[in-house]
């Protein structure tokens, strides 16, 4: 079994872009006085002279990240989700996507988990505005191996990316020696057919738990972990709808917009079945500790298992 | 002011002070840093210059406070609850799951606050729109914004700069609590946002430059403000981040980070040793 690496994917992305930039010249880094909290700080360290501290300016970041890309640079600009995708929208959208500028942007503390600092900086819209814009790339990624190679994968791609980081630490799941990152493809993480779990970036570890759980209680459940929600894996999840008939989403973030969404939309037009969204249910959250929250959320392991075991026992 | 007022105005900041700590060491979280800089700023206002009603918070005719730096809510949450909103007690749950005090202001559930607000830059437009509507309605209520000095590097504030001269709101005036600290550093290093009264100045403000600590210069700044008619003003008040509170001073590290048991027993040491002080002189 692969070391379990306790970290937040912010960190992991702080260490993947320095290690990326030690071959790679044309690496940039932005951001918008938060360099500490998103740990951009981590490149800044190794690399001050690729580092741009904007200030609380975050649309005005975007802008540069777009004329540093424009003039050959591939920046990466980073923010909390909630500034980046929401302050700066406008820009990412015409002067980023538009144009379909090399520049990559990362969102941290995304989700219910930023905790106490409470519902201003709690982003749960970033994927759905994100993914409404035509061309966007939009990555979500699990644990620190998996976000260490999206960062590559970002890299290497010729356009606009959107990256959601983490703030709460979290157990690593996935074994480095056979992981591989493909933009676009889903990853099967447990077998079975009795019904599929869908899920993306913080809460796969939870539902992978779920799973486990549900398999020693004689509930065979599918689990896909989605890291890539656009362009979204189609064929993965029509297969899943064909072969176990039911599928649950499980994210943080709104359930509007989100990859409950972005999945229901690729089975009502080729393979319509049920599709439970667990997630935030349209509402703002509130301060408190984050695992509180995601409990409260339902973001968890039991909620998980309870929402699947229900419908497998009353529907099938 | 006497010096019995201003001596009274001096005690009421050390206990919105030790509110802050209170609350960010409960919370395990929060920004002490900035709350200790401006809770001078709150005190006076809302003991000496605004007209309120604790008991009436959404009195249509009171005058507004919008912190647009909604960060450092954890003094004014305390000068609120010293004031009469609410308990003090409350300070103790800030941040907390279900709690009335959340780590940003909400106006939906904390008496006294006038705006919702933790996105830096929004809340000097906000606070435009109510100068602007009392305007509309020939009210004589006043609106008060305090801003951060790292804030000032967002566009929007320029913005709401603009609109607010150009509409003539007299009966608007920004604070800027320059600190001189923001999160990654210093605000000279990265904002670049000097000279800060040129801009406002040719921004069309009556600009005026205090000591943010000092009550004296305080009241005649505020006055000027008052008394200045056909376009908004703005006070410039410098301060200490982590003011009164010895190692937080100046360290921009206690931005956003809450004390420990040890450290909170040391701040509130100080504190209480300063407030035994001044209640000696009363
Ligand atoms: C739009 C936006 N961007 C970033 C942040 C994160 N943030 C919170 S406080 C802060 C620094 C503020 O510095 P300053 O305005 O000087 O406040 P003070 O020193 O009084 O705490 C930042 C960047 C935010 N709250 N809103
Ligand atoms: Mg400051």
């Amino acid at each position: 079994m692969a070391q379990v690496i306790n970290k937040a994917t912010r960190e992991s992305f702080g260490l993947a872009l320095c290690e990326l930039a030690k071959t790679h010249d044309d690496i940039v880094v932005l951001d918008a006085d938060l360099a500490a909290a998103t740990k951009t700080g981590i490149f800044k360290k190794e690399f001050p002279e690729r580092f741009i501290n904007c200030g609380i300016a975050e649309g005005n970041m975007i802008g540069v990240a777009a004329g540093l890309a424009a003039a050959g640079k591939k920046p990466f600009a980073a923010s909390f989700a909630m500034f980046a995708t929401g302050r700066a929208f406008e820009q990412i959208r015409n002067s980023v996507a538009y144009p379909k500028l090399n520049v990559k942007i990362a969102g941290s503390h995304a989700g219910i988990s930023t905790g106490e600092d409470g519902a201003t900086h709690q982003c749960i819209e970033d994927i759905a505005i994100m993914r409404a814009i035509p061309g966007m790339v939009v990555l979500n990624p699990a644990d620190h191996y998996e976000m260490v190679e999206a960062v590559k994968a970002a890299y290497e791609y010729n356009g606009p990316v959107y990256i959601r980081l983490g703030r709460l630490a979290i157990d690593s799941f996935n074994d480095p020696d056979n992981y591989k990152f493909e933009l676009g493809k889903g990853i099967t993480l447990h077998e079975g057919n009795d019904i599929t779990v869908i899920a993306t970036g913080l809460v796969v570890n939870e539902s992978l738990k779920a799973v486990k759980a549900l398999e020693a209680k004689g509930i065979n459940a599918r689990l896909i972990n989605i890291h890539t929600i656009k362009p979204i894996d189609r064929e993965i999840i029509i297969k899943a709808a064909k072969e176990t008939g039911r599928i649950v989403t499980v994210e943080e973030h709104n359930v509007i917009g989100g990859l409950g969404d972005a999945v229901c939309d690729v089975v009502s037009s080729e393979c319509p079945v049920k599709v439970t969204k667990i997630g935030v249910n349209d509402e703002f959250g509130y301060s408190g500790p984050a695992k509180q929250l995601l409990e409260i959320f339902g973001l968890c392991q039991s909620n998980i298992e309870k929402v699947v075991e229900d419908i497998v026992k009353n529907e099938k | 002011m006497n010096s019995a007022e201003k001596l009274q105005l001096q005690i009421l900041a050390c206990k919105s002070r030790m509110g802050a700590i209170i609350g960010t060491f409960n919370a395990k979280s929060g920004h002490p840093g900035g709350s200790l800089s401006a809770a001078d700023i709150y005190t006076y206002l809302y003991y000496k210059e605004m007209n309120v009603d604790p008991t009436n918070p959404k009195w249509a005719d009171r005058d507004r406070f919008v912190l647009s730096k909604g960060h450092c809510c954890p003094s004014l949450y305390a000068t609120l609850a010293l004031k009469g909103y609410f308990d003090w007690d409350e300070l103790t749950k800030l941040r907390h799951v279900g709690a009335m005090l959340q780590g940003h202001p909400d106006m939906k559930g904390t008496p006294g606050i006038d705006m919702s607000s933790g996105s830096l830059g929004q809340g000097v437009s906000a606070a435009c729109g109510m100068a602007l509507a009392g305007k509309m309605d020939n009210k004589s209520y006043r609106v008060y914004t305090l801003l951060g000095d790292g804030e000032c590097e967002e566009g929007q504030v320029w913005e709401a700069a603009m609109f607010a001269a150009h509409k003539n709101l007299d009966n608007i005036c920004f604070i800027v609590d320059c600190n001189g600290l923001q999160i990654d550093g210093t605000v000279e290093e990265i904002g670049g946002i000097e000279p800060l009264d040129e801009k406002f100045k040719a921004f069309g403000f009556n600009v005026i430059k205090v000591n943010g600590h000092d009550f004296d210069q305080l009241e005649s700044a505020f006055e000027n403000a008052k008394s200045t008619e056909g376009k908004p003003s703005v006070i410039i008040a410098s301060t200490v981040k982590g003011k009164d509170v010895s190692f937080m001073e100046n360290q921009v590290g206690w931005h956003g980070t809450a004390p420990n048991q040890e450290q909170y027993e040391i701040a509130m040491g100080e504190l209480e040793a300063k407030l035994k002080e001044l209640e000696a002189l009363v």
